[in-house]
Protein backbone atom coordinates (compact mmCIF):
# COMPACT_ATOMS: atom_id res chain seq x y z
CA UNK A 1 0.00 0.00 0.00
CA UNK A 2 1.21 3.63 -0.62
CA UNK A 3 1.85 5.31 3.27
CA UNK A 4 1.45 8.35 4.30
CA UNK A 5 1.50 10.85 7.33
CA UNK A 6 -1.09 13.33 8.55
CA UNK A 7 0.82 16.57 7.82
CA UNK A 8 0.85 18.78 11.37
CA UNK A 9 -2.52 20.44 12.43
CA UNK A 10 -1.06 23.81 12.29
CA UNK A 11 0.09 23.14 8.69
CA UNK A 12 -3.12 22.31 7.44
CA UNK A 13 -4.87 25.34 9.64
CA UNK A 14 -2.30 27.71 7.67
CA UNK A 15 -3.45 26.71 4.18
CA UNK A 16 -7.61 26.66 4.97
CA UNK A 17 -8.03 29.57 7.20
CA UNK A 18 -8.98 31.75 4.75
CA UNK A 19 -12.05 29.24 2.99
CA UNK A 20 -15.35 29.92 4.72
CA UNK A 21 -16.84 26.01 3.39
CA UNK A 22 -14.08 23.04 3.52
CA UNK A 23 -14.65 19.64 2.21
CA UNK A 24 -12.70 17.08 3.97
CA UNK A 25 -12.19 14.08 1.55
CA UNK A 26 -10.79 10.93 2.66
CA UNK A 27 -10.29 7.77 1.27
CA UNK A 28 -10.96 4.49 1.45
CA UNK A 29 -7.88 2.52 0.38
CA UNK A 30 -4.25 2.57 1.28
CA UNK A 31 -4.83 5.87 3.67
CA UNK A 32 -7.40 4.10 5.72
CA UNK A 33 -5.15 1.36 6.32
CA UNK A 34 -1.93 3.25 7.82
CA UNK A 35 -4.59 5.22 10.02
CA UNK A 36 -3.68 8.82 7.96
CA UNK A 37 -6.70 9.68 5.85
CA UNK A 38 -9.43 7.11 6.47
CA UNK A 39 -13.53 7.91 7.66
CA UNK A 40 -12.01 8.32 11.21
CA UNK A 41 -9.11 10.65 10.52
CA UNK A 42 -11.49 12.68 8.13
CA UNK A 43 -13.98 12.93 11.76
CA UNK A 44 -11.11 13.91 13.72
CA UNK A 45 -9.52 16.41 11.23
CA UNK A 46 -12.96 18.07 10.77
CA UNK A 47 -13.89 18.01 14.04
CA UNK A 48 -10.93 19.75 15.37
CA UNK A 49 -10.89 21.99 12.49
CA UNK A 50 -14.63 23.17 13.86
CA UNK A 51 -13.48 24.14 17.38
CA UNK A 52 -10.52 26.01 15.72
CA UNK A 53 -13.21 27.79 13.48
CA UNK A 54 -15.26 28.41 16.39
CA UNK A 55 -12.56 29.71 18.38
CA UNK A 56 -11.73 32.11 16.29
CA UNK A 57 -15.49 33.64 15.82
CA UNK A 58 -15.47 32.40 12.20
CA UNK A 59 -18.63 30.11 10.89
CA UNK A 60 -17.36 27.92 8.61
CA UNK A 61 -19.34 24.66 6.90
CA UNK A 62 -17.21 21.95 7.31
CA UNK A 63 -18.51 18.87 5.70
CA UNK A 64 -16.97 14.99 5.33
CA UNK A 65 -16.55 12.48 2.23
CA UNK A 66 -14.78 9.62 2.26
CA UNK A 67 -14.63 8.01 -1.43
CA UNK A 68 -13.96 4.49 -2.09
CA UNK A 69 -10.75 5.71 -3.95
CA UNK A 70 -9.53 9.29 -5.29
CA UNK A 71 -7.35 7.50 -7.97
CA UNK A 72 -10.53 6.26 -10.17
CA UNK A 73 -12.78 8.46 -12.35
CA UNK A 74 -15.93 6.32 -11.52
CA UNK A 75 -15.41 7.40 -7.48
CA UNK A 76 -14.31 11.22 -7.76
CA UNK A 77 -17.11 11.72 -10.28
CA UNK A 78 -19.27 11.35 -6.97
CA UNK A 79 -18.31 15.00 -6.02
CA UNK A 80 -19.29 16.49 -9.36
CA UNK A 81 -22.70 17.79 -8.51
CA UNK A 82 -21.46 19.00 -4.68
CA UNK A 83 -17.93 20.05 -5.36
CA UNK A 84 -18.65 24.08 -6.43
CA UNK A 85 -20.02 24.76 -3.31
CA UNK A 86 -16.74 24.09 -1.09
CA UNK A 87 -13.89 26.93 -1.42
CA UNK A 88 -11.21 24.42 -0.69
CA UNK A 89 -11.17 20.27 -0.64
CA UNK A 90 -8.54 19.12 1.73
CA UNK A 91 -8.23 16.13 0.50
CA UNK A 92 -6.62 13.46 2.89
CA UNK A 93 -5.71 10.82 0.27
CA UNK A 94 -2.06 9.92 -1.07
CA UNK A 95 -0.44 12.67 -3.33
CA UNK A 96 -2.28 10.18 -6.93
CA UNK A 97 -5.68 10.82 -5.15
CA UNK A 98 -5.26 14.87 -4.38
CA UNK A 99 -3.66 15.31 -7.94
CA UNK A 100 -6.28 12.93 -9.75
CA UNK A 101 -8.65 15.24 -7.41
CA UNK A 102 -6.98 18.65 -8.76
CA UNK A 103 -7.10 17.25 -12.34
CA UNK A 104 -10.82 16.68 -12.76
CA UNK A 105 -12.39 19.36 -10.58
CA UNK A 106 -10.19 22.59 -11.99
CA UNK A 107 -12.05 25.19 -10.56
CA UNK A 108 -11.82 24.12 -6.86
CA UNK A 109 -8.41 24.40 -5.00
CA UNK A 110 -7.46 21.06 -3.65
CA UNK A 111 -5.13 20.79 -0.93
CA UNK A 112 -3.29 17.87 0.68
CA UNK A 113 -4.09 16.70 4.75
CA UNK A 114 -0.97 14.14 4.60
CA UNK A 115 2.61 13.69 4.08
CA UNK A 116 2.96 10.76 1.12
CA UNK A 117 5.86 8.83 2.11
CA UNK A 118 6.59 5.66 0.49
CA UNK A 119 5.20 2.10 -0.82
CA UNK A 120 5.40 -0.15 2.24
CA UNK A 121 3.50 -2.55 4.61
CA UNK A 122 2.18 -3.13 8.15
CA UNK A 123 5.00 -4.42 9.87
CA UNK A 124 2.63 -4.01 13.30
CA UNK A 125 0.10 -1.67 14.44
CA UNK A 126 1.80 2.00 14.12
CA UNK A 127 5.06 0.47 12.11
CA UNK A 128 4.87 0.83 8.80
CA UNK A 129 8.17 0.27 6.92
CA UNK A 130 9.28 1.00 2.54
CA UNK A 131 9.14 -2.32 0.16
CA UNK A 132 8.91 -0.90 -3.02
CA UNK A 133 10.21 2.19 -5.08
CA UNK A 134 8.15 1.29 -8.54
CA UNK A 135 11.67 1.19 -10.15
CA UNK A 136 9.83 -0.57 -13.08
CA UNK A 137 12.24 -3.51 -13.45
CA UNK A 138 11.53 -5.76 -10.65
CA UNK A 139 14.35 -8.09 -9.68
CA UNK A 140 12.77 -9.97 -6.29
CA UNK A 141 13.35 -13.42 -8.22
CA UNK A 142 17.11 -13.21 -8.30
CA UNK A 143 17.55 -11.69 -4.63
CA UNK A 144 15.14 -13.77 -3.02
CA UNK A 145 12.09 -11.74 -2.92
CA UNK A 146 13.81 -8.73 -0.70
CA UNK A 147 13.99 -5.51 -2.87
CA UNK A 148 17.59 -4.29 -2.97
CA UNK A 149 16.55 -0.78 -4.08
CA UNK A 150 13.51 0.14 -1.42
CA UNK A 151 15.91 -1.77 1.41
CA UNK A 152 19.65 -1.08 0.37
CA UNK A 153 20.60 2.53 1.44
CA UNK A 154 22.71 2.56 -1.92
CA UNK A 155 20.61 0.60 -3.21
CA UNK A 156 23.15 -1.71 -4.65
CA UNK A 157 22.86 -4.79 -6.92
CA UNK A 158 25.97 -6.65 -6.05
CA UNK A 159 26.13 -6.00 -2.40
CA UNK A 160 26.42 -6.01 0.50
CA UNK A 161 29.24 -2.97 1.08
CA UNK A 162 31.50 -2.33 3.70
CA UNK A 163 28.94 -0.53 5.64
CA UNK A 164 27.36 -3.80 6.58
CA UNK A 165 28.13 -4.96 9.81
CA UNK A 166 26.64 -7.84 12.16
CA UNK A 167 23.72 -7.54 9.63
CA UNK A 168 22.71 -3.45 10.28
CA UNK A 169 23.50 -0.88 7.75
CA UNK A 170 25.84 1.87 8.29
CA UNK A 171 23.26 4.47 7.90
CA UNK A 172 21.17 3.72 11.08
CA UNK A 173 21.70 0.42 13.68
CA UNK A 174 18.49 -0.47 13.38
CA UNK A 175 17.99 -0.77 10.33
CA UNK A 176 19.04 -4.34 8.70
CA UNK A 177 21.82 -4.74 5.87
CA UNK A 178 19.38 -5.71 2.97
CA UNK A 179 22.10 -7.49 1.48
CA UNK A 180 22.41 -9.28 4.79
CA UNK A 181 18.67 -10.11 4.58
CA UNK A 182 18.99 -11.57 0.99
CA UNK A 183 22.01 -13.77 2.15
CA UNK A 184 20.28 -15.16 4.55
CA UNK A 185 16.70 -15.89 2.63
CA UNK A 186 18.85 -17.36 0.04
CA UNK A 187 20.64 -19.93 2.41
CA UNK A 188 17.18 -20.43 3.70
CA UNK A 189 16.68 -21.02 0.14
CA UNK A 190 19.24 -23.28 -0.89
CA UNK A 191 20.21 -20.70 -3.86
CA UNK A 192 23.57 -19.20 -2.54
CA UNK A 193 25.05 -20.00 -5.76
CA UNK A 194 22.35 -17.06 -6.95
CA UNK A 195 24.44 -14.87 -5.21
CA UNK A 196 28.07 -15.47 -6.99
CA UNK A 197 25.82 -14.48 -9.95
CA UNK A 198 26.46 -10.65 -11.17
CA UNK A 199 23.44 -8.72 -11.05
CA UNK A 200 23.94 -6.80 -14.72
CA UNK A 201 23.77 -2.65 -14.31
CA UNK A 202 19.78 -1.46 -14.53
CA UNK A 203 17.56 0.60 -16.53
CA UNK A 204 17.38 3.88 -14.66
CA UNK A 205 15.15 5.06 -17.23
CA UNK A 206 12.73 2.67 -16.35
CA UNK A 207 12.27 4.39 -12.88
CA UNK A 208 11.83 8.06 -12.15
CA UNK A 209 15.05 8.87 -14.20
CA UNK A 210 12.95 8.48 -17.38
CA UNK A 211 10.36 10.59 -16.85
CA UNK A 212 6.90 10.43 -15.50
CA UNK A 213 5.74 6.71 -16.81
CA UNK A 214 2.62 5.77 -18.28
CA UNK A 215 1.57 1.86 -18.93
CA UNK A 216 -0.88 1.83 -21.80
CA UNK A 217 -2.04 -1.73 -22.36
CA UNK A 218 -4.44 -1.77 -25.04
CA UNK A 219 -5.63 -5.62 -24.25
CA UNK A 220 -8.10 -4.39 -21.15
CA UNK A 221 -9.19 -0.82 -22.95
CA UNK B 1 -20.14 4.20 50.28
CA UNK B 2 -22.39 6.86 49.69
CA UNK B 3 -19.94 9.26 48.71
CA UNK B 4 -20.13 12.63 47.37
CA UNK B 5 -18.52 13.86 44.48
CA UNK B 6 -18.97 16.99 42.21
CA UNK B 7 -22.54 17.52 40.67
CA UNK B 8 -21.10 19.02 37.69
CA UNK B 9 -19.81 15.40 36.75
CA UNK B 10 -21.62 13.28 33.72
CA UNK B 11 -20.04 10.04 33.87
CA UNK B 12 -20.14 8.08 30.26
CA UNK B 13 -19.79 4.18 31.13
CA UNK B 14 -17.55 1.92 28.69
CA UNK B 15 -16.53 -1.95 28.77
CA UNK B 16 -13.44 -0.88 29.06
CA UNK B 17 -11.47 2.79 28.30
CA UNK B 18 -9.68 1.03 25.04
CA UNK B 19 -13.46 1.78 23.28
CA UNK B 20 -12.53 5.65 23.90
CA UNK B 21 -11.48 6.42 20.24
CA UNK B 22 -9.73 10.03 19.83
CA UNK B 23 -13.02 11.43 18.16
CA UNK B 24 -15.34 10.74 20.97
CA UNK B 25 -12.85 12.91 22.84
CA UNK B 26 -12.87 16.19 20.40
CA UNK B 27 -17.06 15.30 20.20
CA UNK B 28 -17.56 15.74 23.67
CA UNK B 29 -15.12 19.40 23.47
CA UNK B 30 -17.18 20.58 20.13
CA UNK B 31 -20.28 19.92 22.23
CA UNK B 32 -19.63 22.05 24.92
CA UNK B 33 -17.45 20.13 27.78
CA UNK B 34 -15.40 21.95 29.97
CA UNK B 35 -13.33 19.09 30.35
CA UNK B 36 -13.10 14.97 30.08
CA UNK B 37 -11.31 12.95 32.07
CA UNK B 38 -10.81 8.86 31.15
CA UNK B 39 -10.71 6.55 34.11
CA UNK B 40 -9.44 3.73 33.64
CA UNK B 41 -8.32 0.19 35.70
CA UNK B 42 -4.57 0.62 36.85
CA UNK B 43 -2.17 -0.21 34.10
CA UNK B 44 -1.47 -3.95 34.30
CA UNK B 45 -4.92 -4.91 35.48
CA UNK B 46 -6.76 -4.36 31.73
CA UNK B 47 -8.89 -7.52 31.49
CA UNK B 48 -8.31 -7.12 27.35
CA UNK B 49 -4.46 -6.55 28.27
CA UNK B 50 -3.99 -3.24 26.65
CA UNK B 51 -7.31 -0.83 26.70
CA UNK B 52 -6.06 1.41 29.11
CA UNK B 53 -2.85 1.89 27.65
CA UNK B 54 -4.85 2.71 24.23
CA UNK B 55 -6.78 5.06 26.03
CA UNK B 56 -4.06 7.06 27.34
CA UNK B 57 -2.71 7.17 24.29
CA UNK B 58 -5.95 8.53 22.67
CA UNK B 59 -5.83 11.04 25.71
CA UNK B 60 -2.35 12.10 24.79
CA UNK B 61 -3.59 12.39 20.77
CA UNK B 62 -6.90 14.57 22.01
CA UNK B 63 -4.22 17.09 24.32
CA UNK B 64 -2.02 17.60 21.49
CA UNK B 65 -4.73 18.80 18.77
CA UNK B 66 -6.83 20.52 21.93
CA UNK B 67 -3.78 22.65 22.69
CA UNK B 68 -3.30 22.73 18.88
CA UNK B 69 -6.15 24.49 18.15
CA UNK B 70 -6.49 26.86 20.97
CA UNK B 71 -8.84 24.65 23.16
CA UNK B 72 -6.61 24.08 25.58
CA UNK B 73 -4.45 20.43 26.33
CA UNK B 74 -5.28 20.53 29.57
CA UNK B 75 -8.78 20.33 29.96
CA UNK B 76 -8.24 16.09 28.88
CA UNK B 77 -6.67 13.90 31.08
CA UNK B 78 -6.47 10.11 31.69
CA UNK B 79 -5.98 8.85 35.41
CA UNK B 80 -5.70 4.93 36.67
CA UNK B 81 -7.95 3.51 39.85
CA UNK B 82 -8.92 0.29 40.96
CA UNK B 83 -12.89 -0.39 40.97
CA UNK B 84 -12.61 -1.08 44.83
CA UNK B 85 -11.21 2.95 45.21
CA UNK B 86 -14.05 4.67 45.19
CA UNK B 87 -12.51 7.63 47.52
CA UNK B 88 -9.94 7.97 45.33
CA UNK B 89 -12.17 8.19 42.51
CA UNK B 90 -13.57 10.96 44.62
CA UNK B 91 -10.33 12.56 44.99
CA UNK B 92 -10.14 12.14 41.66
CA UNK B 93 -13.80 14.18 40.45
CA UNK B 94 -12.50 16.40 43.14
CA UNK B 95 -8.92 17.40 41.31
CA UNK B 96 -10.71 17.34 37.98
CA UNK B 97 -13.27 19.76 39.22
CA UNK B 98 -10.72 22.38 40.38
CA UNK B 99 -8.70 22.25 37.79
CA UNK B 100 -11.06 23.09 34.99
CA UNK B 101 -12.83 25.67 37.26
CA UNK B 102 -9.53 27.33 37.47
CA UNK B 103 -9.12 26.87 33.10
CA UNK B 104 -12.50 28.54 32.84
CA UNK B 105 -15.60 27.45 30.83
CA UNK B 106 -14.51 25.95 27.71
CA UNK B 107 -13.64 28.80 25.24
CA UNK B 108 -15.81 26.96 21.84
CA UNK B 109 -18.81 26.96 24.51
CA UNK B 110 -18.37 30.78 24.89
CA UNK B 111 -17.75 31.25 20.73
CA UNK B 112 -20.52 29.66 19.99
CA UNK B 113 -22.74 31.67 22.27
CA UNK B 114 -21.29 35.26 20.86
CA UNK B 115 -21.74 34.27 17.51
CA UNK B 116 -25.70 33.38 17.98
CA UNK B 117 -26.15 36.36 19.98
Amino acid sequence: MIVAKQKPIDEIIEGVKNADKILIAGCNECVTVCESGGKKEVAVLASALRMYFMNHGKEVKIDEITLERQCDHEYLEELRKVIDQYDIVLSLACGVGVQFLAEKYMRTPVLPGVDTCFMGVTEQRGVWTERCQGCGQCILARTGGICPVSRCAKRLFNGPCGGSTRGKCEIDKDLDCAWQLIINRLKELGRMEDYELLIPIKDWSKERAGGPRKIVREDVQ
Amino acid sequence: MRLQYPSGIRIICLPCTGKVDLIHLLRSFEKGADGVYVVGCMEGSCQFTTGNLRARKRVEQARTILEAIGVGGDRVQMFNLAASEAPRFVEIAEEMTRKILALGPNPIKKARKKMVA
